[in-house]
């Protein structure tokens, strides 16, 4: 079984989607959500970050928190799996436990 | 009469996550009473304050991107974007909202006062600020 991480700060504030990405194992499930929602974008600084973490990990994002700042589904990084309210609930169930990256 | 004063107010926190956007919006709103020189400049990730298309109804958060359309009726007369902080987040002018400004006395227009400016710029304003208010 794996753990979910969620991380839900600014890629370009602050550290968390750097430290969770280094301190988690293959296999772990990543959900994105408010300002870390930012990080699953195509075309930023971070992009070849999350791509790279999607070799072995499940990428996540949080569709309310994209739509509330304006980013359309197109301009999410291809693989990054859209979830709302109840995928959320789904992802904490399906896991062992959760660890946020606060 | 008071001396008019130059007003930056330095905008660098994403919207929504924290307060930090809405709280600088309200106090430009409150200090467009005074008839100063107002302008707002925005670095980091204080660009995706003004990213169209926002809708957080899903979120219960009020959309003030409304709001931000209308600060050249408050007496914005400048809107200032940092250009690297657009392109490190894979962002272009295309992406943000444009917001007018009419001088009601002289009819002067301009259609759209966001502008796109590189650092040196950025440095420049900050220097010949009176005051720079920090968000």
């Amino acid at each position: 079984m794996s753990d979910l991480y969620t991380i839900n700060k600014s890629p370009f504030e602050k550290n968390s989607l750097d430290s969770a990405l280094k301190f988690s194992k293959a296999g772990t499930a990543v959900l994105l959500y408010e300002d870390a929602v930012y990080a699953a974008v195509k075309g930023t600084a971070v992009e070849e970050q999350i791509k790279a973490a999607m070799g072995d990990k499940k990428v996540y994002a949080l569709g309310p928190d994209l739509a509330a700042r304006g980013i359309a589904e197109d301009r999410v990084i291809d693989g990054v799996e859209l979830v709302d309210y109840t995928g959320f609930v789904d992802l904490v169930e399906a896991n062992d436990k959760v660890q946020a990256w606060v | 009469m008071s001396e008019v004063k130059k007003f930056m107010y330095l905008n660098r926190r994403a919207p929504y996550g924290t307060i930090y956007a809405w709280e600088s919006l309200e106090v430009v709103l409150i200090g467009a009473a005074f008839d100063q020189q107002v302008s707002l400049m925005f670095v980091d990730d204080g660009v995706y304050q003004l990213v169209k298309g926002s809708k957080p109804a899903d979120i219960e958060m009020k959309n003030f991107t409304p709001t931000y359309r209308t600060l050249g009726d408050y007496g914005v007369r400048h809107m200032f974007v940092d250009k690297a902080s657009l392109e490190a987040r894979g962002l272009t002018q295309d992406d943000l909202i444009e917001v007018e400004w009419e001088d009601w006395e002289t009819e002067e227009e301009v259609d759209n006062i966001v502008e796109v400016i590189d650092a040196d710029k950025v440095v420049e304003l900050l220097d010949e600020s009176d005051v720079v208010f920090s968000f």
